[in-house]
């Protein structure tokens, strides 16, 4: 969040807007402390419901979405900007080596000069062809896990947690490849649980496979 | 009384053995308007059995091809949004529009943003 409030200081005479949606189903009191430790003054959001990552077919955080003036998708969600140097780090020290570090905060401000070159000059935003062919596809699997998530959050909310819970594992069957399903329903069960020993399993089980695909921009 | 979830929001209705609903609440619920034909909406009629003036909501969702689910005491429901709806609203290439309340409370609408671009980036504590 403080990058993002550093990107948006050094845009403030354009006409853009950051709109940050906190996928945070336990609700706002658990984004707040780091809104405003990032002095945040573009939009912040809380979306318990995770609607946003519905609607836009997103599956992990932090992703985004560029949108132009009007209103247009120009480019589909995509990793914004992280790297899976984490799964390098030591677990014990909670360390990651400098070379590591260094190349992760490359990335990550390659990424951020790229969405202000877009603002100030357009550049980077895909034709409407290559934006279409790097949507995400919308199957009934993951419609249905949508509908499982919702019911399981309002039904966690509403004190029913062993039945709330059953139907967010469903949701996480359905729709496997989401960690934002699976992280939450973590982080709903016990705090901290989202990036506890069953995360790393399931990042472990990856392989080959990308946590954070790299963004092509 | 049933709470049903749906695209537009929450809502708490009168619904019997299931998810029956008076054709008032139907509607309330489908956005789909109850009709000598069925269920309708703009110029397509979905053909649905009809008892004492009520609709059986869940059979009529499913038969949309949109999922339905309930808690084991049918007294919660989704009534979501189907594959095709979602992949359609993609698919033309414009930002699917959502309202949400910031830290205040104070909800924020997309679209108002329009003349403007906008880095939309989502996030999470956990």
């Amino acid at each position: 969040m403080p990058v993002w409030q550093q990107l948006f200081d050094g845009l403030k005479s354009e006409a853009f807007m950051i709109v940050a949606v906190a996928e945070e189903s336990r609700g706002g009191e658990h984004a707040r402390q780091w809104i405003e430790q990032a002095g945040a003054q573009y939009w912040c959001l809380i979306d318990t419901e995770h609607r946003v990552a519905d609607l836009y077919g997103m599956v992990n955080v932090p992703q985004a979405v560029w949108i132009d003036e009007a209103g247009r998708i120009v480019r589909p969600p995509e990793n914004a900007g992280s790297t899976d140097h984490f799964r390098l780090m030591d677990r014990t020290t909670r360390t990651l080596a400098p070379e590591h570090q260094a190349a992760r905060l490359a990335t990550r401000t390659a990424y951020l000069d790229a969405v202000r070159d877009w603002v100030l000059t357009g550049r980077h935003a895909l034709p409407a062809d290559a934006a279409s062919s790097r949507l995400p596809r919308i199957t009934p699997d993951i419609a249905l896990a949508q509908a499982h998530f919702r019911l399981g959050v309002w039904l966690r909310r509403h004190g029913n947690a062993g039945e709330g819970d059953a139907h967010l594992a469903e949701a996480s069957r359905l729709h496997p490849d989401s960690w934002n399903m699976w992280r939450q329903a973590a982080d709903l069960d016990e705090v901290g649980k989202a990036s506890g020993e069953a995360f790393w399993q399931r990042v472990q089980a990856l392989g080959e496979k990308p946590y954070y695909p790299p963004p092509e921009v | 009384m049933a709470i049903v979830l749906t695209e537009q929001g929450q809502m708490t209705l009168a619904a019997t053995n299931g998810l029956w609903l008076s054709a008032s609440d139907a509607e309330r619920a489908t956005g789909w308007t109850l009709k000598p034909e069925g269920m309708c909406q703009e110029d397509v009629c979905v053909p649905l059995p009809v008892r004492d003036g009520r609709v059986d909501v869940a059979a009529f969702w499913q038969l949309l091809d949109r999922p339905v689910v309930s808690d084991a005491a049918g007294e919660t429901w989704v009534l979501g949004a189907g594959a095709e709806q979602r992949s359609a609203a993609l698919a033309g290439l414009m930002a699917p529009d959502f309202t949400l309340p910031d830290l205040a409370g104070v909800p924020h609408t997309l679209s108002a943003l329009r003349g403007r671009k906008v880095f939309l980036c989502t996030w999470a504590s956990w």
